[in-house]
């Protein structure tokens, strides 16, 4: 089967969308959509570099405006779901021979797509994660995958699917194609409403305290509570879940330990938090509530969780 | 003969009864801070505020100073209750021993090392301005009784209580005080933590239709579990919340203000104490659980930043 996938656009130059457009640009034509002027013009001149995990310089062109940017064979669209409506909204009427791959965190970033286009979409979770540390230099920390499957209403075919999951892989990420992304999607969603709302509301990097239970007040129990909701709500929208997002949770909180909690990560949902920053909770423990409620399966937890984040965000006002 | 009675644990709340008591009783003071037992005895213990006062009060940070007591009234901290109790012990061989702290659990660790034990329940606040010196921001009842697995008599109770009375702390004895408790604990432990969590002060946050759910499920819980223990509340926690609205608006939580100033909070005694007597009596707390553990893990980042 021919090459399909020559031309690539990542729209927004966060530390995501940083890392798919260094390591592509290795191996296809990589443009980059920012929001702000200023970056696309230091991405032009400096191009970007990736350290860390992968130690590479990549020449992009980078515009801040829709209408600088050819039309493409892909865009992966990458800003925070916080952003997406608003991101959405400029890519309406441009890439029309494209697939439009999103990776933001939590359900609901396809359907915000759609009402902007008949782009075939692509859904994907990305479980890699790095550091911002300037326009033009990301540092690449967790060399975990992209999972990506066609979107159940109106995807492209699974093949390119497949060959996007060559491209990243011949890039230097990991990837992994499936034909419904669901069972994955959700097994992050529900990792991501226990444990990012959790590090958001405690000030804790997921630390191994995530993953103790043995007193009643551990985060452990708690976490083992959020994820037995989510798991319930799951199982009544009929997705067979692809991980086990407890065992993700150990899994996380056991990779390459240091004894030194310092070096944990710090999730995206606290990092916002730190800085004062709108949250992707909604589209994280907002979805999981809303859909429990939908299915009839109370999710009292992921509920109390997002409450209190919601409220902690209005206290910056 | 005079009652001799010592406040041990003389910070705000402490400070309130030993200054008041001072007007009827004998009145020592058992604390810590170097500079406030000095001041005390030096000028004398001054509330301003709601009350304005000056009690002559003898304080002391050693506990082999106070002499024998009629009555101890522990005033600390909570996570400091085991540890005060246990220095100050031998001053009470021929007393009883009042706790007028947050939540519930303290009269039991208060009851191995003495005799009888009072239980108590105190609504007026305030907070230190300078050593020997305390604004008083709120009045209110105290309500006491005998702390049932090793009582203090009634008429013991009664007398506690007239004394305060008559100190100015209106004082209420009864022969079960657990109704008051269980009150104050499950609108502490509502409300505290949702401020802690959220930066809020108590009418920002409970305003919030969201959060307002949140904190009558976790009262909700709280009420199955006094009910479970047979505890008759004497007002409805959600009326209490709702009223605090109103006449608290933009007072932050006693929890919040431990938070921003990263010292240890009470949660164990709030969320944990519903947690763990609705254990024992099977009663399922699991949003009072969730709220106990972020709050102890939020206390936890503050060890890992250093």
């Amino acid at each position: 089967m021919g090459r399909t996938i020559e031309s690539v656009c990542v729209v927004g130059a966060g530390t995501i969308g940083s890392l798919y457009a260094g390591h592509l640009a290795q191996v296809a034509e990589v443009t980059v959509l920012t929001r702000r002027r200023e970056q696309a013009a230091a991405l032009n001149e400096a191009g970007l570099q990736v350290s860390g995990k992968s130690d590479l310089r990549a020449r992009v062109t980078a515009s801040h405006q829709p209408d600088g940017i050819d039309d493409v064979d892909l865009a992966i669209v990458a800003c925070k779901a916080v952003d997406l409506p608003r991101t959405a909204e400029r890519l309406e009427g441009r890439f029309r021979r494209a697939a439009v791959m999103t990776v933001q965190n939590g359900l609901g970033a396809e359907e915000v797509v759609r009402l902007h286009g008949e782009w075939p979409l692509i859904s994907a979770v990305t479980f890699m994660s790095g550091t911002r540390r300037s326009d033009t230099h990301v540092e690449y920390e967790l060399d975990t995958a992209t999972w990506m499957g066609p979107y159940m209403a109106g995807g492209p075919p699974y093949e390119t699917v497949q060959e996007l999951e060559r491209l990243l892989i011949a890039g230097g990420l990991e990837a992994e194609a499936m034909p419904d992304l669901r069972p994955a999607q959700w097994s992050k969603l529900i990792f991501n409403s226990a444990v990012n709302g959790v590090a958001a509301l405690t000030d804790l990097p997921h630390v191994h305290a995530f993953a103790e239970e043995d007193e009643f007040s551990d985060l452990g129990h708690l976490l083992r509570g959020l994820i037995d909701e989510g798991k319930a709500v799951a199982a009544a929208a009929g997705i067979e879940l692809h991980d086990d997002p407890w065992e993700m949770n150990v899994r996380a909180v056991t990779r390459g330990e240091t004894q030194r909690s310092d070096y944990a990560h710090v999730p995206s949902m606290l990092a916002d938090v730190r800085a004062r920053r709108p949250t992707e909770v909604d589209y994280i423990s907002g979805a999981l509530a809303r859909e429990g409620e939908r299915l009839g399966v109370p999710a009292p937890l992921n509920t109390a969780l997002y409450r209190l984040v919601k409220a902690r965000e209005a206290s910056w006002r | 003969m005079a009652m001799r009675v010592c406040v041990v644990g003389c910070g705000a709340v402490g400070s309130l009864f030993a200054a008041h008591l001072a007007g009827v009783a004998e009145v020592w003071a058992y604390d810590l801070q170097r500079d406030h037992v000095d001041a005390i005895n030096r000028d004398g213990l001054r509330i301003s505020g709601v009350s304005d006062l000056v009690g002559e009060v003898r304080a002391t940070a050693h506990p082999a100073e106070i002499p024998p007591c009629d009555y101890g009234i522990v005033a600390t901290k909570s996570m400091h209750t085991e540890a005060a109790i246990a220095a100050t012990a031998s001053a009470f061989e021929n007393g009883s021993v009042c706790s007028v702290q947050n939540g519930v659990g303290n009269e039991e660790l208060i009851a191995p090392h003495v005799a009888r034990v009072i239980r108590g329940t105190t609504f007026p606040a305030g907070h230190v301005v300078e050593p020997g010196h305390v604004e008083q921001d709120t009045g209110g009842k105290t309500w006491i009784g005998p702390f049932e697995p090793k009582p203090a008599a009634m008429d013991e109770v009664e007398r506690l209580a007239a004394a305060l009375s008559k100190g100015g702390m209106e004082t209420i004895a009864m022969p079960d005080s657990r109704g008051a408790q269980w009150t104050k604990l499950i609108f502490n432990a509502a409300s505290n933590p949702v401020g802690a969590l959220t930066g809020l002060p108590h009418g920002w946050a409970c305003e919030r239709p969201d959060i307002r759910e949140l904190v009558r499920g976790l009262v909700a819980e709280g009420r199955a579990v006094a009910d479970a223990l047979g505890v008759e509340l004497d007002s409805d926690p959600d009326e209490l919340i709702d009223h605090a609205i109103k006449v608290a608006h933009d007072h932050k939580a006693s929890m919040l203000q431990d938070v921003e100033a990263r010292r240890p909070t009470e949660v164990d005694f709030l969320n944990g104490g519903i947690s763990r007597f609705g254990r024992e009596r099977g009663v399922e707390t699991p949003l009072n659980d969730a709220i106990w553990a972020l709050v102890k893990g939020l206390e936890m980042s503050w060890s890992l930043d250093d």
